[in-house]
């Protein structure tokens, strides 16, 4: 760091504490003794960032390497800190794709496991954890430990989304998608309403493999929960351009925006225009895999437009056919409190994963970027009330703000994964700062 | 080409190695672990889509100079005609250890200045029994200017630039060409937890410019490119200004 400034670790939404990270090709030499690993820094919250007080932690970014790759089997295994771009970029040629991912490519496969991300993809292929079919851990014992279903699979089951909290992730081994093209075929229309949007992904999951809509946040009344939706599958041979794509670098944000660029103005702008500029009838086209899965790698650094209070993502699911409209009363509270969102996502979720705290459920999950302003903590706190009284639950990897009680009443799982965590960390010294709010962690 | 490189297990190396079998040259890998080294060369194989085995290694180990000619050996009997050798492999620790620890001193100073040009030997022998090719060296520019926090690590850093000065000279006309890379401060785990001075560069910056370097047979290149004109200046202060400043 120049000029002495105390080294800071952040999360993207830009929450920093004291800290830094250690990192090296062999992410075992520098991870032994440490709290946590931490990947490319893409959770939002403080899933990445250490305890109270302690000042290092691991970083896997160096630890790289695909280790095999057999596209015949379509099975890879490679160090945790491999970035899904890289991957992404290797499989393509090949017609090999990972087979779950999220909406960005900058994470790293041990981000992934240990968030047990969830793609466009989710009703049909489940989290990421699904294809999991073995890691290898450094254990807080600092033990090097292979964990599968067939082996330790409670350490397996509890580092599935387990943020983390089980062991460094050193390896893994991944079932891979074997894909026609590298192209996708999309199909794209506006949505007018919530009820519209919610039938438009029910529908689309039917035949889609890929499906999600975005929402104009800042709508309401009639017009609550319209927006586009966009579905999408790989383009078979035919119907896919000759040439294969390139991976695309955009422009940055250059530094943290001032504050007052991102007001409910320019949010309720950009929302219209963003929207009116999809077609209200369906539309058609092939596009780029990098366009389709990660739109907002286009712009990198793009957390810097909030400035420097940074922003927060609440997301969660919540189980709409077990309790209808429960989705409608969400946003109606978020809009009423004036959860001004530049992003607003919704997306049908499938079955539970086998991770013990891994995030989605059957339901219909919903993001929305919040600015940080003063009573954004009061905000989250509220929607979480609302995420209790329907039964859904809260996704850790974007979360800073939920209280531990609030977390715990929607978790009954959190005593299995206590479990674990008392057979293979029975003295808690994996932890992070969020594991510390939320789970009680000696500080 | 068809090229050793010694050092392909991290950083710059690493990097380095990734962008050459991207494009398709031909690799065989050295270093001081076979297992380590296997695990690279799978990594680079699957990245640049080549079948597994595709990438040869053989151990060698730059404070084991008798690990030098077999290693040669093995990749001339994988590679064919030998066209360019690489190394990035090299020790770092900072002065504050080295005045402490004598025997880390001592390997620093073998590993960077005597082993790399002994090294460099066997590999200049095979260049030119092969009718010339490239050598390409990572020095640093720690060895332009005696300095406080490096008077070791420089000292051993200066006397391979120097080195790899004479030998261009003296190779030229016979088809060997020399190529000394300077980097600044890189972000590797050679410098890990190290404070950042101004214009830290990344390992892949780092080896692009050395692979465009090793392409055009450049004798000296600096990277980051604004090491060149801050050492153009460096190079010229007299020895009280550097005094002053606490160089
Ligand atoms: C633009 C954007 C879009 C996103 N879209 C989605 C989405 O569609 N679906 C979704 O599920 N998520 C999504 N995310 C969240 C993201 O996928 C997760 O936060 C993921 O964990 C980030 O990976 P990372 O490598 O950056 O991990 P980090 O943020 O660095 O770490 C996240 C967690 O993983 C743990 N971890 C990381 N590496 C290791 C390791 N080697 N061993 C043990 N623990 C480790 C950390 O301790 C921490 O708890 C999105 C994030 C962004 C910024
Ligand atoms: N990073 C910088 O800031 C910087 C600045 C100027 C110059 N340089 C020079 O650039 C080169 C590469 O540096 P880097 O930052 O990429 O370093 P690095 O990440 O530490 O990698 C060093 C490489 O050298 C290998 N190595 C170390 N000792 C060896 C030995 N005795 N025998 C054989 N191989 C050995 C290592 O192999 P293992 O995997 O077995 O450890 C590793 O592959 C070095 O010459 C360094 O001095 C670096």
């Amino acid at each position: 760091m120049p000029g002495g400034a105390k080294p800071q670790l952040a999360g993207w939404g830009g929450l920093s504490v004291p800290g830094r990270e250690l990192r090296s090709e062999r992410l075992e030499e520098v991870a032994r003794g440490l709290p946590l690993t931490r990947g490319l820094g893409r959770s939002y919250g403080d899933s990445a960032l250490p305890p109270p007080g302690v000042t290092a932690v691991a970083g896997s970014v160096r630890a790289d390497r695909i280790l095999a790759l057999d596209p015949a089997r379509a099975r890879l295994r490679a160090e945790a800190g491999l970035s899904l771009r890289d991957l992404a970029w290797t499989l393509l040629p090949r017609g090999l794709f990972p087979p779950v991912v999220p909406g960005t490519q900058f994470v790293t496969l041990g981000g992934m496991v240990a968030a047990d991300v969830h793609g466009k993809n989710h009703h049909v292929a489940g989290t990421i954890g699904r294809h999991v079919t073995g890691l290898r851990l450094l254990t807080a014992a600092g033990e090097i430990v292979d964990c599968s279903r067939e082996r330790s699979p409670d350490l397996f089951r509890a580092t599935i989304g387990g943020m983390g909290l089980t062991g460094h992730l050193l390896e893994l081994e991944l079932a891979l998608d074997r894909i026609p093209s590298p192209w996708i075929l999309q199909e794209t229309r506006r949505v007018a309403h919530l009820d519209e949007t919610l039938a438009a992904l029910a529908e689309s999951a039917r035949d889609w493999p890929f499906t999600v809509c975005w929402l104009d946040a800042l709508a309401s009344g009639r017009a609550l929960g319209r927006g586009v939706l966009i579905r999408g599958r790989w383009a078979e041979p035919g119907e896919a351009p000759g040439t294969p794509p390139r991976p695309l670098r955009g422009p940055a944000v250059p530094f943290r925006l001032p504050g007052f660029a991102l007001n409910d103005l320019s949010v309720r702008l950009f929302n219209a225009v963003y929207r009116a500029s999809f077609p209200a009838r369906l539309r058609r086209s092939v596009v780029h895999p990098q366009k389709f899965f990660w739109p907002l790698d286009a712009v990198r650094h793009w957390n810097r437009i909030y400035g420097a209070r940074g922003f927060t993502q609440f997301q969660c699911v919540l189980p709409e056919s077990e309790r209808p409209g429960a989705v409608r009363r969400f946003l109606a509270e978020a809009a009423r409190r004036g959860g001004s969102s530049f992003l607003c996502v919704i997306k049908d979720c499938g079955a539970e994963g086998e991770g013990l705290l891994s995030f989605p459920r059957p339901g219909v999950s919903v993001a929305l970027d919040l600015p940080m302003r003063r009573d954004t903590r009061a905000l989250v706190e509220a929607l979480a009330d609302v995420v209790l009284a329907e039964g859904g639950r809260i996704y850790l990897a974007k979360d800073a703000f939920v209280r531990a009680d609030q977390f715990r009443a929607m978790e009954p799982r959190l005593a299995a994964f206590a479990r674990a965590r008392d057979r293979w960390d029975p003295e808690r010294r994996l932890r992070s700062a969020q594991s510390v709010r939320l789970l009680g962690d000696p500080a | 080409m068809n090229t050793v490189i010694l050092g392909a297990t991290r950083g710059i190396g690493r990097a380095l190695a990734r962008a050459m079998a991207a494009r398709g040259d031909r690799l065989f890998l050295l270093g001081r672990d076979a297992r380590d080294l296997g695990a690279s060369a799978r990594d680079l194989e699957a990245r640049a889509g080549l079948a597994e085995g595709a990438i040869g290694s053989a151990a060698c180990d730059l404070l084991e100079p008798a690990t030098f000619a077999p290693a040669f050996d093995a990749a001339a009997a994988a590679l064919g005609r030998l066209e360019a050798v690489v190394v990035t492999a090299g020790l770092f620790a900072t002065q504050e250890r080295l005045e402490s620890d004598r025997e880390l001193a001592r390997r620093v100073l073998e590993a960077d200045f005597s082993g790399t040009v002994l090294f460099c030997e066997e590999a200049r022998e095979r260049l030119l029994a092969a009718g010339g090719g490239r050598l390409c060296v990572l020095s640093s520019v720690a060895g332009e200017r005696g300095r406080k926090p490096v008077v070791l690590y420089g000292a051993a850093k200066a006397g391979l630039s120097r080195y790899l000065e004479g030998l261009d000279h003296r190779f030229h006309a016979r088809g060997l060409r020399v190529v000394c890379v300077k980097p600044g401060f890189v972000r590797t785990s050679m410098t890990e937890g190290l404070p950042e001075p101004p214009f830290a560069g990344e390992a892949d910056e780092v080896a692009a410019i050395a692979l465009a370097a090793l392409d055009r047979g450049r004798p000296v290149v600096y990277a980051p490119g604004i090491w060149r004109w801050v050492m153009a200046v460096v190079r010229l202060l007299p020895r009280a200004v550097l005094r002053r400043v606490g160089f």
